[in-house]
Parts: C-alpha cells; structure tokens; sequence
C-alpha cells in the first residue's frame, strides 16, 4: 500500500530529478518551443517541495492536490496547467483514503491523464508530454519499473513526430527530429516513481 | 439595481503590455459614457513572459460585479491557465467563463457590448461572433 509519505517522496524525488535535467530540458526546449521549460518546472516543482513541507498533507490525494495546484500557479508557462490538472486529478481521483494500493494509483492517474488530455485537446502521437504519460499509465498496473521504460521510451519516439500542439506546432515539419521538452520531463516523473517505489523496498 | 451591473472582462495575454494596450483600445473604442470594467492580467508577476493565474484570479476579482466576468485569453500558457482555474471550482468568482474569441478584436467586441449593459451570454456571443469578421 502507499501512504501519504510515498507521495511525498515521489515529488521531492521529482523535484530533485528536474532540478537537475532543468538546463537539459531547456536545451531540448530552445529549437521547437520558447526555452523555459527547465526553468519553469524547476520554480514550480521547488514551491511544490516547499509547500509540502509546510503544510505535510496526511492523505495521498491531499500531498497530489496541493502539489498540482502548487504547479498551476507558480509555474508560468503551459506546462504549469497540464502537470498541475494531472496531479489534482489523479490526487481527487484517490479521495481521502490514508493508504491506496499501487492498482488504485494506477487508476486514478489514468484519470489525470485523461484530463490533462482533455484540458490540452491533445492525443497519443502529436508530440506532447501524452506521449509518454499515456504508455506509463498504461504499464503502471505492470510494475513501476515497466512504467519508467515505457515513459523512456515514449519520450524518445517523439523525435520523428511532427508537432500538432502548442507553439511547436507552428513549426510545421521544422519540428522533426527534436524530442519533445514535455515527453522528457515527464518521463522523469515515472523515473522518480520508480525511485521512490525501489528505495520503499529496499 | 441588479440592473445596473456590468459584465466585466478580464484579458490574459502572454505580455503585460499587450494585455494593457489591448484593454485600453478596448475601452477607447467602447466609446464615452459608462464604460464595463476591465482588466489586464498579462505576463507573469514579475514582468516576464507567461501566465500567472495570480493575475489572472486578482483581475477576475476586480472586475466581479456580479453580472458574470468574461475572460478572453491570447494563447498557449493563458488558454490552459484560465481552464485549469475554472475547473478548480474556487479559484474564480461565480460567472467567470472563458470565451473562445480572437484577443484583440473579441476584447473590443466584448468591452462595447458589456458597455452598453449586454448580459453575459450576449457578451459572449459578441465576442465570438469577431471570428467571422474576414480582413480579405
């Protein structure tokens, strides 16, 4: 089962993961987008460590839902609304149980992937962070290190795709064979995941 | 009066002062008399480039009449803001929507029909209905 402590650590994990790809994130970033994506997650996810620590959430939806709404408004830019809906939504999804099973988890992300699709207008393929949210979810209900490869993977299959959303989507065909800024952070989201579940059982 | 309320609007832009110019044409344009309020809610809190949903619930508070606030955004960043803050339910003061219409001429469309005392719906169809102005 996992608690509000698992929670907690998957995001400082997080934060500590972006903290560090952040200058990575931006390079990937400058060709196809305005290169503030490594510096926005990494004001938005350091508020969200703060602000854990302030108020220690007791219940896993509660660490979600006040880590989400942390990142929509510290975070400035598109990705602040889309990992923000997608932390609120799987956090309002898992409700007000102390503990949730890892099926229960994998559930309710579904449920903030579906809105963070919904919220974008976005889809599977059109060169977002869906790209790899939706393998992950998909591989979750497997194993948190299934999920990790999937997210991996479905960052790196962004390259030959053209882009259809967000301001990389003006790039037309300029936007082939650049990895996708969204794909990659959030591949980083299921590293920590998995991190955080291996350091849980080691 | 209840009557006598306007329905406000709120312009989110990626940049302070586009949202600034945008609601100052707005409101020239809106003519004399008494004019809806409005107001700019553009960049982030310190000057940059972005969305600030602080801005953005600081201005929707400002021009919350209770006539329904009409929001209209530019794009990207400011789109998914203003959803993610409707959808919270409580970030926003009752009657807040975001009107899917273009920045500058839906502003104009928006402030002029506000102005002359339209409800929220007809503030919104106005807005809209700036898409179908064709320039060629």
């Amino acid at each position: 089962m996992l608690d509000a402590a698992f929670f907690r650590h998957w995001l400082t994990s997080a934060a500590a993961l972006v903290d560090r790809e952040a200058q990575r994130l931006t390079e990937l970033d400058s060709p196809i987008g305005d290169a503030d994506h490594g510096s926005n997650l990494q004001r938005g996810f350091a508020a969200v460590v703060a602000t854990l620590e302030k108020d220690a959430p007791a219940t896993p939806g509660a660490v979600l839902t006040l880590a989400g709404r942390q990142l929509i408004s510290t975070v400035g830019g598109a990705s602040g609304p889309l990992y923000g809906t997608l932390l609120r939504r799987t956090g309002k999804a898992l409700g007000d149980a102390p503990e949730v099973s890892e099926q229960e988890f994998a559930d309710a992300l579904r449920a903030g992937v579906d809105a963070v699709s919904a919220l974008g207008g976005a889809a599977h393929g059109d060169k977002t962070m869906l790209d790899a949210l939706v393998p992950a979810v998909d591989a979750l209900s497997e194993s948190f290190d299934a999920a990790r490869a999937a997210a991996d993977e479905g960052a790196l299959a962004t390259t030959p795709l053209q882009a259809r959303k967000g301001r990389a989507s003006y790039l037309g065909e300029r936007s082939i064979g650049h990895q996708d800024p969204g794909a990659t952070s959030s591949a980083l989201l299921f590293d920590a995941l998995a991190q955080t579940a291996e350091a849980g059982r080691g | 009066m209840g009557d006598d309320k306007l329905v406000g609007i709120v312009l989110v832009s990626h940049s302070g002062p586009v949202a600034e110019s945008v609601a100052a044409l707005a409101t020239g344009l809106a003519g004399g008399g008494t004019t809806a309020p409005v107001a700019a809610a553009g960049g982030t809190e310190d000057g940059g480039l972005g969305t600030s949903s602080e801005l953005i619930a600081a201005a929707a508070a400002k021009v919350d009449g209770g006539a329904g606030i009409a929001i209209l955004t530019d794009l990207g960043s400011a789109v998914l803001t203003v959803k993610a803050l409707i959808a919270e339910g409580d970030e926003l003061p009752e009657g807040a929507r975001l009107v899917d219409a273009p920045f500058v001429e839906g502003a104009v469309a928006a402030v002029v029909a506000a102005s002359a005392g339209a409800d929220i719906a007809a503030v919104e169809a106005a807005a809209v209905e700036a898409y179908s102005y064709r320039k060629v």
